[in-house]
């Protein structure tokens, strides 16, 4: 296994994840694309804890932190989506202009 | 990437698998079908994960990505009267730009990780075990271990202020 391969792997995922956020309309599928970008800075931090091998763990350890900052992240997410939906009525986030005028 | 290596096989079918996934998280019309398309992807990402000797990793991605975060979203999109079926008003008109932009930033990731690595192989996959995660993060990661416990403590409370009603309204 080279430690291209997983670069590229990881690359392909978060630009997937980038089209995500920007062509969906709906909060909680930009949310989900979000998500798709975390995953594939995981999968580059595991895949560099491998490559140099005496810091394995410590690249671990930062994959464990990226995972709990996303869950939290998702929560906080989530609860103001469904504070915006209880507000407007529409979780769409190009219908969210109360800050403009 | 040499084909003779059973690994790579197994990284070849888990990344063919991952990328189709996640296309059809960003790309279908059906928001159910969305959220459960992040399982394939991010399951896959376990399974590579487990590929690089990460078990730990690869375990606590199933049970909080997976156990945990899915279900929230799922419960997002029920709460967010989200058109649950075919629906054609999830994305926005103009794809054009938002996909120039991923191919760009794809280029530029991928082309600069090639262009510095080559071939550089991952030597050796030793698994590492719990134990020694365990011993880096209450050893040298314990500030920052305290900090993310932190951030943990101040989103749950965030997010019990944020989505409860208001009671005067």
């Amino acid at each position: 296994m080279t430690i291209a391969q997983f670069l590229v792997l990881s690359a392909a995922l978060f630009s997937i994840g980038i089209y995500g956020v920007l062509i969906r309309r709906n909060a909680v599928l930009v949310l989900l694309a979000v998500e798709l970008m975390l995953a594939a800075v995981n999968i580059n931090f595991v895949a560099f804890g491998s490559y140099f091998a005496d810091s394995a763990a410590g690249a671990q350890v930062f994959a464990l932190f990226i995972i709990t900052v996303a869950a939290a992240e998702v929560g906080i997410g989530l609860a103001i989506v469904l504070l915006i939906f209880r507000n407007r009525a529409s979780a769409n986030i190009d219908e969210l202009d109360v800050l403009k005028w | 990437m040499d084909l003779g290596v059973a690994q790579n096989w197994f990284f070849l079918i888990i990344s063919l698998l991952m990328v189709a996934a996640s296309l059809v998280v960003v790309t279908s019309r059906n928001v159910m079908h969305a959220a459960l398309m992040l399982i394939g992807a991010l399951g896959g990402s376990a399974a590579l994960f487990i590929l690089l000797g990460a078990e730990f990793v690869a375990g606590v991605l199933v049970l909080v990505y997976i156990g945990a975060i899915i279900v929230l979203f799922l419960f997002g999109v029920m709460i967010t009267r989200v058109p649950i079926g075919q629906s054609h008003s999830l994305d926005h008109a103009n794809r054009w730009p938002a996909a120039t932009v991923a191919i760009a930033t794809f280029a530029v990731l991928a082309g600069s990780a090639v262009a510095f690595f080559g071939d550089e192989e991952i030597s050796g996959v030793n698994a590492v075990r719990t134990s020694d995660i365990g011993e880096t993060i209450f050893d040298r990661f314990v500030v920052p271990f305290e900090v993310v416990s932190f951030v943990l403590l101040a989103a749950l409370i965030g997010g019990i202020v944020l989505a409860r009603k208001d009671p005067e309204s």
